[in-house]
């Protein structure tokens, strides 16, 4: 009995109430703790991406009952994809966290951390409707927790905003699994899948209308047009490495259509088969409408990241509305590649916010960074992955999702918008490239000079950068993964076999 | 493995390795980023010697490694003749630039930061040239948009560096997307992005239907990077950049890039009527405007760049005759204006060197000053306005028949010659006035610096493009012969036409319209005073930067518009929008499928009574929202509403769920009303009629959905797997309460995930609270003083009677919930309302001297005990959360059953009770404190 793929869920877990108990031992010791947790959970990232690449899913039946009774945890390629990217990016993060003291600036900030890696982990690697609810709930609770930490106006105001529109999310998620309940009799994915082939037909009109509803519950999560308005203020005013792990937070909502409807409402699902689709590519190309109109509105680096974020959901949401293997390929790619680089991001607008002192990351001219080379070449580099410019993989995974849209009927639509959008955003952040680094002002007196770069925080944020070299370079074996990852996420009459027919260890308690 | 299966990636890539060394070396010593890129470049020219046969042995060399073999993909590159003579001036200029820019640039200029970015920019435009993949292409095409941004912002102080830069990657950006569209459509067509794939497919690619959006798209790519109407305007205020800069990029390399895409298509889209109109058109415009106004520059840099944007133009417009001869005299022209122009740029570079200024009106009589780089110029100079014996001569000569070839073709077409004429009266113009105002004209106006010959080795570059300027022009056979035909053969992908390269043709046409200009260019110029003042009044206000500022102006002004009145920063704002979405979503998907709504399913009678009571609810529900503006009421209407539910569940055999109903709806009310104390004491009115109208309809609609989505649910029959759970309680959960083992067993890991939920709202709540002050009425909403009589002693006696009964009851409920309606989260609330009763009727101070436990211990421990539940069956070979169980016989009580779940149970019971009192004794704290606060403000004052 392999517990690989529950370990990612409940390691962060068991460090989370360690972590409560330790309360008492200084941030010291919780640093350790924590980090080492993190480390740990990329190892366990790797082996199940190891264990995950001959194509086999990795059923785990929680509690040893059978599905559907019971919960089951499913790792195949895709989820073990979304863990990993969680734990390197967790991992940087926290690294920053640390680095630049930020975990001190209020209480339980690595319980709420390591409580959110577990919702996260929970989330992708889940395969019950209402668990993935419930994992919901624990992301929401530790991000308006970590949202939160280190306090201010702003940030409060922020995270109100945040928190509201969540629940109400999680309000519809709850009409929506209880209507798919109260028709197709349960709650485990790939059961539901394999019942809705047989519903009787005239219940399919309210079956369609949960999925859309839940539709909606996913793209309040992924941020998608007209449900993204908590998203911009909540990035923009938190604090750097909440910022940089919350890049994930909205690849949940994107995973989550995948997983969901994808399976549920996949290519066995008769009528109802991919019935939704339009819906995320149409609203997934407004998305980025709004999101390059919104970068260039933006008053402040943080607020223009967090749309250049909007911006890569939307690409997202466009690279599955296309639906197809080589679709989903390419958008599994460019989501690697704009979760690490968002978070990344976030971090380096802390970096040059904490440089640029009282000016903060406002656009105006301010004196001169100090490392204003390193920093400036960083951004520099920053800059081209995010929007999508060569030689990096921003650029790559366009490509992809364009080449994916050339047999698409909206192929038109797609490549104005994607392309309008780049070009938006590439002339908005020259503009504040050149506004931040090169229109500086006389050195200030003394007291209002920023903070001296942070060599050991910066580390993280270079780290995160150099995966997009590496996701260019190795861009062969990376793409074939994605692209096996994207036929098994296809293949829903194979999850719902493994899921279904996963034996339960024998069970002593059964045998009396 | 040869040198010729990997040398020009090599030559492509050191470059940008190379940038790196350059600028690490500045470091140590000035010269040695120049002497850097110097061998770097000598390295790259060595890499690609051996291959530079092949081509004129008619091969094409391809090198080619897979890349993403999913959408065609390759890491690859080519290297014919027409490759090979971009490579080679890329290469050649550049080695002149570099040892021009070591003497250009003064001690101020970071000497590192410009050999890296200009070795960054070699490479990409080699990598443009020699690319074999298209994609592939379009990467080093975007770079060469980067790295120029950079040059060009170089001297990052100055405003109109960093809005020049701006402009160039906005235009040259947005043409490099729509190369990237209109590559990707043709890889399309084709069905290989590799050239050799689509350089044979031409046929095909013409009588594809995508082919106009494919010109279109390619076009625009084209004629953004080399400066073609009406995308021109960006070239001349890219001449902010450092001289050597301007020399490189805007003469010879990366504005040809444009002009090599035309050439590299040429096979495969050119000869439709579609590629003659746009292009030539494009051409010729771009010809006859760049001529006229480069005369009325008074900046010698921005004469040379509207120069740039005509003989750019010439070229264009002999690629749109789409001959196979105005090819030949389109590369022709390529070579000759590189080399004359690259040394016209580094002579203005010189002259603004010594004499600190390109104004024309104020440089004059340089001859006198620096006659060796006075007689450079003028060579050089009447190469460009195409004097004889000189190169710029023979191709303007070739231009002139082909334009004579062209007039031919339709009744309108004699206007060609005609404003190709025109054009070339005022090339020979503004020539002139390059040479005669700057070197003659009487003295110099007030000149910064004096003047002087620039150091000999500053000259060395110029020199020898003038050389070649004149060795090209008398002995064209023996010099440009080659080099022209194997790139003429590589453009078009066959073996050359018959053309003659001879200097005399006899007394022709071409040869009459060459003295025409030149004669009409002189009397040009000698009426250029009564012009200047008719073009500054006339045309010199129009500008495209205007039109292109008041683009981006509006369309910032848009974006913002768009952005506030969307994003409005307003909470309801957004939760109309989720909701109204969500409506419009149950409505689309509901109507999509012809199905009906309701079931067949009978509906069960109704009784009075619960009619009574719904009719409670709803009204009470009512009352919440009608009331809002009075909290402590609506509050009060919110808990009954809560009430009547756990009597629904009631009704319906869930006591379980009654239970717990019941224990949250106290503990909630509860906390709620400990927040009310720091809310405003009065809620401003709403007034806007129409929004209370919307805001209506939106709730009303809302709860009709629910309600409809509900019905359609309950009308149907249902098979669920509820079954399994009822038959299988006891046999595999030891548990007659199936409610407590499906949460405790079935389902423990969703459980699992709500007590974390539980324990980080208690976990959160602290964090939010801790060292907070928030200022506290000090009286009520009636303007009442609060009361001073804090715990009453009835209740404070009675409550301490009452806690060990409330907490035996909370053991009794935990004890039993395994088979009896009861279990850890219920009993965890009921102990946790006995604690909080104790907050409530003795106050904090005296509680928390009495309950010494840290309630982060409490929710910690709890979470140990739920998941170690879970830890000790997968340490016994069984998933996670495996129950198991056993009966055991204990005296007096008996027979006993004893799951392993009840551990699990202890933990839910542990968070729930811990992570509730914490939030509300943290919210009592800070009534507490704000209160105190107050009372100590209010005694001030007295006092």
């Amino acid at each position: 009995m392999s517990h690989l793929t529950a370990w990612p869920v409940f390691l962060p877990l068991i460090t989370g109430f360690l972590l409560i108990l330790l309360r008492g031992k200084g941030i010291y010791y919780q640093r350790i703790v924590s980090l080492s947790a993190v480390a740990g959970l990329v190892a366990l990232a790797v082996a199940l991406i190891v264990v995950s690449l001959p194509g086999q899913y990795q059923v785990y039946l929680l509690g040893n009952w059978t599905a559907p009774f019971g919960i089951v945890l499913v790792a195949d390629r895709a989820s073990a994809l979304m863990v990993s990217i969680t734990a390197v990016l967790a991992l940087a993060a926290l690294w920053y966290a640390v680095a630049s003291n930020t975990d001190e600036k209020g209480p339980h900030f690595h319980v709420l951390y390591q409580l959110q890696l577990f919702g996260l982990n929970g989330a992708f690697l889940t395969g019950d409707l209402f668990n993935l609810f419930v994992f919901f709930e624990v992301l929401l609770l530790a991000s308006y927790g970590l949202l939160l930490h280190g306090g201010g106006r702003l940030r409060t105001r922020a995270g109100l905003h945040y928190v509201v529109i969540n629940l109400i999310g999680s309000t519809l998620f709850l009409f929506a699994v209880g209507t798919l309940y109260g028709l197709l009799g349960t709650l485990n994915i790939a059961d539901m899948a394999a019942r809705i082939a047989t519903a009787p037909g005239d219940s399919l009109g309210l079956i369609a209308a949960a999925g859309l509803l839940l539709l909606v519950v996913f793209g309040v999560k992924a941020a998608m047009f007209p449900l993204y308005l908590w998203m911009p203020g909540a990035y923009a005013n938190t604090s750097a490495p909440v910022a940089a792990l919350f890049a994930i937070m909205t690849k949940v909502g994107i995973y989550a259509i995948i997983r969901v409807h994808g399976t549920i409402f996949g290519s066995e699902a008769g009528e109802l088969a991919y019935y939704y689709m339009p819906w995320v590519l149409g609203l997934g190309l407004v998305t980025l409408t709004f999101a390059a109109l919104g970068v260039m509105a933006a008053r402040n680096l943080r607020e223009q990241i967090a749309y250049l974020v909007l911006a890569s959901v939307a690409t997202l949401l466009i690279g599955v509305g296309l639906n197809g293997s080589s679709a989903l390929s390419a958008t599994l790619y460019y989501l690697i590649h704009s979760t690490l680089i968002a978070g990344a991001m976030f971090l380096l607008a802390d970096v040059i916010l904490k440089g640029r002192g009282a000016f903060e990351d406002r656009f105006e001219s301010a004196p001169q960074l100090p490392n204003a080379v390193v920093t400036g070449s960083v951004f520099m580099f920053g800059a081209i992955a995010i929007t999508g410019m060569p030689p990096l993989s921003g650029f790559f995974g366009k490509v992809l999702i364009l080449n994916a849209a050339l047999h698409h009927e909206w192929v038109a639509w797609v490549f104005t918008i994607l392309l309008a959008a780049s070009l938006l955003t590439i002339i908005t952040m020259a503009r504040t490239g050149s506004s931040i680094f090169y229109r500086t002002l006389p050195p200030p007196p003394s007291p209002a000079a920023g903070e001296p770069l942070n060599r050991n925080a910066f580390m993280a944020v270079i780290g995160l950068f150099l995966v997009s070299p590496v996701l260019v370079i190795c861009a062969q074996p990376v793409t074939a993964f994605t692209a096996s990852a994207a036929e098994q996420l296809l293949d829903s009459t194979a999850y719902i076999e493994a899921v279904l027919s996963a034996p339960a260890v024998n069970n002593p308690s059964i045998e009396e | 493995m040869t040198l010729l299966s990997f040398n020009i990636p090599v030559v492509v890539l050191l470059p940008f390795v190379g940038a790196i060394a350059a600028a690490w070396v500045s470091r140590y010593s000035r010269l040695a980023s120049a002497w850097a890129a110097t061998i770097i470049t000598l390295l790259a020219m060595a890499f690609l010697a051996p291959a530079a046969g092949l081509p004129f042995q008619g091969e094409t060399l391809i090198q080619s490694w897979s890349w993403i073999p999913g959408i065609g993909l390759t890491f690859s590159f080519r290297l014919d003749g027409l490759a090979l003579l971009f490579a080679l001036l890329i290469l050649a200029i550049g080695l002149l630039v570099i040892g021009y820019a070591r003497y250009y640039l003064s001690p101020k200029d970071c000497m590192g930061r410009f050999f890296a970015y200009l070795l960054m920019f070699m490479g990409s435009m080699l990598g443009v040239v020699l690319s074999e993949n298209l994609i592939q292409l379009v990467v080093f095409w975007e770079l060469t948009s980067l790295t120029s941004f950079l040059l060009i912002s170089y001297w990052r102080h100055r405003q109109d560096a960093r809005l020049g830069a701006r402009m160039a990657l906005a235009i040259t950006g947005a043409g490099g997307l729509a190369l990237l569209a209109g590559v990707m459509l043709l890889g399309h067509v084709v069905g290989s992005y590799n050239l050799t794939d689509v350089l044979a497919a031409g046929d095909r690619v013409r009588a594809s239907e995508l082919y106009l959006p494919v010109l279109v798209l390619i076009l625009i790519g084209v004629f953004t990077k080399s400066a073609q109407f009406p995308f021109h305007f960006w070239l001349p205020h890219a001449m902010a950049a450092p001289t050597p800069v301007s020399a490189y990029l805007h003469s010879a390399t990366m504005v040809k890039a444009g002009i090599f895409l035309l050439a590299r298509f040429f096979p495969v889209l050119s000869g439709t009527p579609e590629w003659s109109w746009i292009v030539s058109s494009a051409g010729l415009i771009t010809l006859v405007i760049g001529a006229y106004i480069a005369l009325f520059q008074h900046d010698l840099k921005g004469l040379l760049a509207y120069s740039t944007i005509s003989h750019l133009g010439l070229i264009t417009l002999l690629f749109g005759f789409g001959t196979q001869l105005a090819a030949v005299a389109a590369i022709f022209h390529i070579i000759n204006h590189a080399t004359f122009k690259a040394s016209l740029f580094m002579v203005a570079g010189i002259i603004d060197h010594e004499t600190g200024t390109r104004d024309m009106r104020r440089i004059n009589g340089l001859f006198s000053y620096m006659p060796h780089t006075a007689v450079l110029a003028m060579i050089a100079a009447a190469a460009m306005a195409g004097v004889p014996l000189l190169n710029g001569f023979l191709s303007k000569e070739m231009f002139f028949q082909q334009t004579i070839t062209a007039s031919q073709v339709s009744g309108w077409a004699w206007a060609i010659p005609a404003l190709v004429l025109i054009a070339a009266i005022f090339s020979v113009a503004y020539s002139l006035r390059f040479i005669h105002d700057v070197f003659f004209n009487g003295k110099p106006v007030d000149l910064p610096k004096t003047p002087h010959e620039p150091p000999r080795f500053m000259k060395i570059p110029v020199d020898l493009l003038v050389i070649i300027c004149l060795a090209v022009g008398i002995i064209p056979m023996f010099t440009v012969a080659p080099v022209l035909h194997v790139a003429v053969a590589g453009t078009l992908q066959a073996s050359p036409p018959e053309y003659s390269l001879a200097i005399w043709h006899g007394i022709n046409l071409p040869l009459i319209m060459s003295i025409l200009a030149l004669a009409g260019g002189a009397l040009v110029y000698t009426a250029r005073k009564r012009l200047f003042a008719w073009h500054d009044a006339s045309v010199a206000r129009w500008d495209a930067r205007i039109v292109f500022n008041a683009i981006l102006g509006s369309l910032d002004r848009f974006a913002v518009g768009v952005t506030r009145v969307f994003d409005k920063g307003s909470l309801q704002n957004a939760a109309v929008w989720v909701i109204v979405t969500a409506l419009t979503a149950g409505f689309i998907g509901w109507m999509g499928i012809s199905a009906p709504l309701l079931g067949a399913r009978e509906l069960l009678p109704v009784d009075g009574v619960s009619l009574a009571v719904l009719a409670v609810m709803m009204a009470a529900s009512l009352m919440t929202a009608v009331l809002h503006r009075r909290r402590l009421v609506s509050l009060l209407m919110l808990g009954v509403v809560g009430l009547v539910v756990s009597l629904v569940f009631v009704k319906f055999s869930a006591p379980d769920l009654a239970l717990t109903q019941l224990s949250v709806e106290v503990v909630t009310v509860v906390l709620l009303l400990l927040a009310l104390y720091f809310l405003p004491q009065s809620t401003p009115r709403e007034r806007d009629k129409v929004r209370i109208g919307r805001d209506i309809a939106i709730s009303v609609l809302a709860g009709a959905g629910v309600a409809v989505l509900t019905m359609g649910v309950l009308t149907r029959e249902l098979t669920p797997i509820s079954d399994y759970f009822l038959l299988n309680a006891v046999p595999g959960g030891g548990g007659t309460n199936v409610v407590n083992v499906i949460l405790v067993d079935f389902r423990g890991t969703d459980t699992l995930g709500e007590i974390v939920v539980l324990a980080l709202a208690g976990l959160g709540i602290y964090a939010m609270l801790r060292g907070m002050k928030l200022p506290a009425p000090d009286r009520d909403s009636q303007g009442r003083l609060w009361s001073s009589d804090n715990h009453p002693e009835i209740m404070r006696t009675h409550t301490r009677l009452l806690f060990p009964l409330m907490l035996m009851i909370a053991v009794y409920i935990f004890l039993r919930g395994h088979n009896l309606p009861g279990g850890g989260f219920i009993a965890g609330l009921i102990a946790a309302v006995a604690l909080i009763v104790q907050y409530l009727a003795n106050g904090i101070a005296w509680t928390s001297k009495r309950l010494r436990f840290d309630m982060h211990w409490v929710i910690g421990l709890g979470l140990l005990a739920a998941t170690a539940t879970g830890l000790v069956a997968m340490g016994l070979g069984y998933p996670f959360l495996t129950s198991t169980f056993t009966y055991l016989d204990w005296p007096v009580v008996g027979k006993f059953e004893v799951a392993s779940a009840i551990a699990f149970d202890l933990g839910v019971f542990l968070v729930v009770v811990g992570a509730t009192v914490l939030s509300l004794v943290e919210l009592g704290k800070l009534s507490d404190s704000s209160h105190k606060a107050e009372q100590q403000k209010r005694r001030t004052e007295v006092r």
